[in-house]
């Protein structure tokens, strides 16, 4: 965990992200403490902490003072909105070129991605209530 | 002359300026500047031989600099009783009274030490298993080490100085070591100065990074961001050749076709973008990779280039 290129609070965030838009975590249900984050994983709590400064500035948290630090309403909205707007460059344009190389047709990436939308629960309604 | 000790508790950061320590002809440090900033948890690395466990000494006043500066909390540590009540350094050697038990070496450690938990103390030699009526020359190699953890992490001085507390220490052991410093510094913020060769380990653990290299500073700086220094670039040798062209390498590996390089290079997304579009795969350098690299012989030009402090 937290392996990545990017510095470990945008993996960290980055993560906590994942868990909003997944519906792991809901709107107004609270999340764990820095504190409660930095022993878990064994990493500094002053690098949580700025995961954390960054998830509240991103509008994705927010504070109770003295309670603890929450999932806004509307961060799973939020995010999914900005993850539109990346996820064909980041996403989809990979996959294209991967098939290409390795001499896929576009078709049958196409019939697949048909394939998995079908079985995922919820299909229709375009993901987690 | 010199600033009055802020409250006890508060944590005490360190201003080193042009430090220089000889031994003899020897020189251990040479004009050495850097800051351990209050509140920190620092990692001290660097080779055998690079000058940490002088550093760390100089500042702890077990030993006299030959010039320049350090001040610990505002103040000269030399000769400074009340400011080394504060300070604890905890070294392989270990500092311990060899004729009693470790019970009446913890108690002496609680009566010099303002911040001293015996609650903590009890805990962790729980948790290492150690026998509070042996005596120390009967400790085996880690749990000598054991105990100097304990007698750290007991003191809670408002700057404490691991050096190398590690040796000996099974890998549970030392997670539990890690597990208990995260803890007890959340609990009870201070200044801890971890002088470590496994920076695989400790290194998520850290928020500032000093680096030490023949004597001399390499690099200080926040540890989050010395991560994003380095870059792995793996793909076709041709389109790894043309990437690496005007950046430093730190190193390069070929198998076949495929190449990968260690770059010293902070890529922004449109560059990142750029190299996975010709086919490169952009990986992480770790810490210790990077280390590695770096304090390798003949890497002092790409370590000019990560600067030196400020």
């Amino acid at each position: 965990m937290f392996d990545g290129r990017d510095p470990i609070y945008v993996q960290i965030a980055d993560q906590i992200r994942q868990d909003v838009l997944r519906g792991d975590l809901q709107p107004e249900e609270q999340v764990m403490s820095t504190t409660q984050y930095a022993t878990t994983f064994r990493i500094n709590p002053a690098t949580a902490a700025k995961a954390f400064a960054q998830l509240v500035d991103d509008g994705i948290l927010y504070k109770r003072r003295g309670v603890g630090m929450f999932v806004a309403p509307g961060a799973p909205e939020r995010l999914r909105a900005e993850g539109r707007e990346s996820f064909f460059a980041e996403s989809v344009d990979p996959v294209a070129d991967q098939a290409r190389a390795l001499g896929i047709p576009v078709e049958d990436v196409v019939a697949r991605l048909l394939a998995r939308a079908a079985q995922a629960p919820g299909a229709a309604a375009g993901g987690a209530p | 002359m010199t600033a009055a000790l802020p409250a006890p508790g508060t944590p005490l950061g360190v201003e080193v300026r042009d430090l220089t320590v000889r031994y003899g002809r020897k020189t251990a440090l040479d004009a050495v500047s850097l800051s351990i900033p209050a509140g920190s948890i620092t990692g001290l690395l660097g080779r055998n031989g690079s000058g940490k466990t002088t550093l760390a000494s100089v500042v702890a006043a077990y030993r006299r600099s030959t010039s320049g500066s350090v001040l610990v909390g505002g103040q000269q540590p030399w000769e400074n009783a009340e400011l080394l009540s504060r300070v604890a350094l905890v070294r392989e050697s270990g500092d311990v009274v060899d004729t009693d038990t470790l019970r009446t070496n913890l108690r002496f450690t609680e009566q010099s030490r303002p911040q001293f938990s015996r609650e903590v103390a009890e805990r962790l030699m729980d948790v290492f298993d150690l026998d509070p009526s042996m005596k120390p020359p009967k400790l085996s190699r880690g749990q000598k080490s054991a105990f100097g953890i304990v007698l750290g992490l007991a003191s809670r001085a408002e700057l404490t100085i691991l050096d190398e507390v590690h040796l000996g220490l099974d890998a549970p052991s030392r997670y539990a070591f890690y597990d208990a410093l995260l803890e007890d510094y959340i609990a009870h913020p201070r200044t801890i100065v971890l002088s470590s060769h496994l920076i695989g380990e400790v290194e998520r653990l850290l928020e500032h990074v000093v680096v030490l290299d023949r004597s001399r500073v390499l690099l200080a700086q926040d540890a989050d961001a010395l991560r994003t220094r380095g870059v792995a670039v793996t793909g076709p040798v041709r389109e790894v050749d043309r990437f690496v062209v005007g950046r430093t390498v730190l190193g390069r590996q070929q198998l076949g076709g495929t190449a990968q390089a260690t770059v010293l290079a902070t890529l922004d997304d449109g560059e990142a973008a750029g190299a996975r579009a010709a086919g490169l795969e952009l990986g992480p350098v770790p810490l210790q990779d990077l280390f590695v690299h770096l304090t390798a012989d003949g890497a002092t030009e790409a370590a000019a280039e990560m600067g030196r402090v400020r």
